[in-house]
């Protein structure tokens, strides 16, 4: 396997939902790499739509959660609809 | 359990204080369910364990194709041959899962079924033993997938993210597997004649101690087995496991008119389970050992697959070649 390309593979269940990561497949190339994540993640109608994309060009952010990459959502609070209080006669806002 | 005694590499459990912040940190999140990611810190211990623990059981299934690939071309009838063709398909994909699952923690696939091949890594005991008649496809589908089910459901909710989305797929597959075996034996039973009905009895006498055997040995006093269930990637006893599959298998074979091999098999009024006799390990041990009827055969069966398919992945690779500078020389 080490000569053939890792493919990240994405299914969109239904039509109107959006493709969720599914798990990866090995192949030489990318049309390969659907028909083996058809074979692999579509057996029992699964999927209505696959995407596959070579693991090493996805960029993530970094993995431990102690990072402070998501820091600057954790203190605004003011994004949320339940920050804001209302009185009982508007509180169905 | 299609992956037995895999090594720790533990003595004893550490507590909290005697652990490094970064081991500590590891802990409370796997004692919260906080489920670890491929790029989360993590012990060694804990990645080579699990690495260990995933490869035996990809080997496992794929390995476990090959007793029921035996019986493919002699399917009594289409539909049971189409079933049992889909169902190995489905072992091939739950193998794929695994390997996929085990890449994640950084080893290498190729490398890990060399191990296999040198017998580095072992393979499920179960499927050592040979499939003698057609109805083997029915006990294994019904007892050891049976089993398998019982070992794998926990695991959904390993504290290995990759590992437990592998299993919760796994699992729902894994039913029909089952149900599908138990059908050809009822239909055996049945709408057979003497012979067939003999032949059933025969598969559940073979097929019934190796499928106990599957769970492993009891873990009452395995560090092993205390470190695995400290990390969430074991998640109960062995012997726990093997009552709760006795539990529901037994009302099952008597629903078939079948007995199984064990005369101190009965109920017990008071613990509300079944009582069973003494498994015999010497043979457990010895299969692992290799001393087995068809566990040679089953390594050499993989190597050879993987050598005499060379051929299709180097024709893979000079195909894409081929494609990619068409698209070259077009654009």
């Amino acid at each position: 396997m080490a000569d053939w390309t890792l493919y990240e593979v994405f299914v969109r269940s239904k039509h109107g939902l959006n493709h969720k990561h599914v798990g990866s497949v090995h192949a030489a190339d990318a049309q390969m790499a659907l028909e083996n994540a058809r074979e692999l993640y579509t057996r029992r109608s699964e999927g209505v739509s696959l995407w596959v994309v070579p693991a090493e060009q996805i960029t993530a952010s970094a993995g431990d959660e102690k990072e402070p990459f998501f820091d600057p959502a954790d203190d605004k609070v003011y994004r949320h609809a339940s920050f804001y209080k209302l009185p009982p006669e508007v509180d169905q806002m | 359990m299609y992956a037995q005694q895999v090594d720790t590499g533990a003595k004893r459990l550490k507590n909290l204080e005697e652990m490094s912040p970064e081991e500590r940190h590891f802990q409370e999140k796997v004692d919260a369910e906080v489920r670890i990611e491929p790029k989360n810190w993590m012990p060694e211990g804990y990645r080579k364990t699990l690495i260990r623990q995933i490869s035996q059981h990809a080997h496992s299934e794929i390995v476990g194709m090959l007793p029921e690939g035996n019986w493919l071309t002699r399917a009594p009838t289409l539909k049971r041959k189409l079933q049992l063709m889909a169902k190995i398909q489905d072992e091939a994909g739950h193998g794929l899962y695994l390997y996929s699952a085990m890449e994640t923690l950084g080893a290498d696939r190729d490398e890990e079924i060399e191990k296999l091949h040198r017998g580095e890594v072992k393979f499920s005991s179960i499927f050592t033993y040979p499939t003698l008649t057609w109805a083997d496809m029915g006990a294994i589908g019904w007892l050891v997938d049976g089993a398998a089910i019982v070992n794998q459901v926990p695991l959904q909710r390993c504290s290995y993210g990759p590992y437990a989305r592998a299993m919760i797929r796994v699992c729902k597959e894994e039913s029909f597997h089952q149900r599908q075996g138990y059908e050809i034996l009822l239909t055996m039973m049945r709408e057979g004649t003497d012979e067939q009905k003999a032949m059933v009895q025969d598969a559940i006498n073979r097929f019934w101690w190796p499928s106990l055997m599957m769970f492993g040995p009891s873990d009452a006093n395995s560090p092993n087995s205390a470190q695995s269930m400290a990390w969430k990637i074991k998640r109960h006893g062995n012997d726990e496991l093997r009552q709760r599959f006795l539990d529901q298998t037994v009302p099952q074979l008597e629903f078939l008119g079948c007995t199984a091999p064990d005369p101190d098999l009965k109920w017990n009024e008071e613990t509300g389970h079944y009582d069973f006799g003494e498994i015999d390990w010497q043979e457990f041990f010895d299969v692992l050992k290799g001393h087995s009827p068809c566990g040679i055969e089953r390594i050499q069966q993989r190597k050879s697959a993987i050598d005499e398919g060379r051929w299709v992945r180097d024709a893979a690779v000079a195909y894409a070649r081929k494609q990619e500078q068409k698209a070259k020389s077009a654009a």
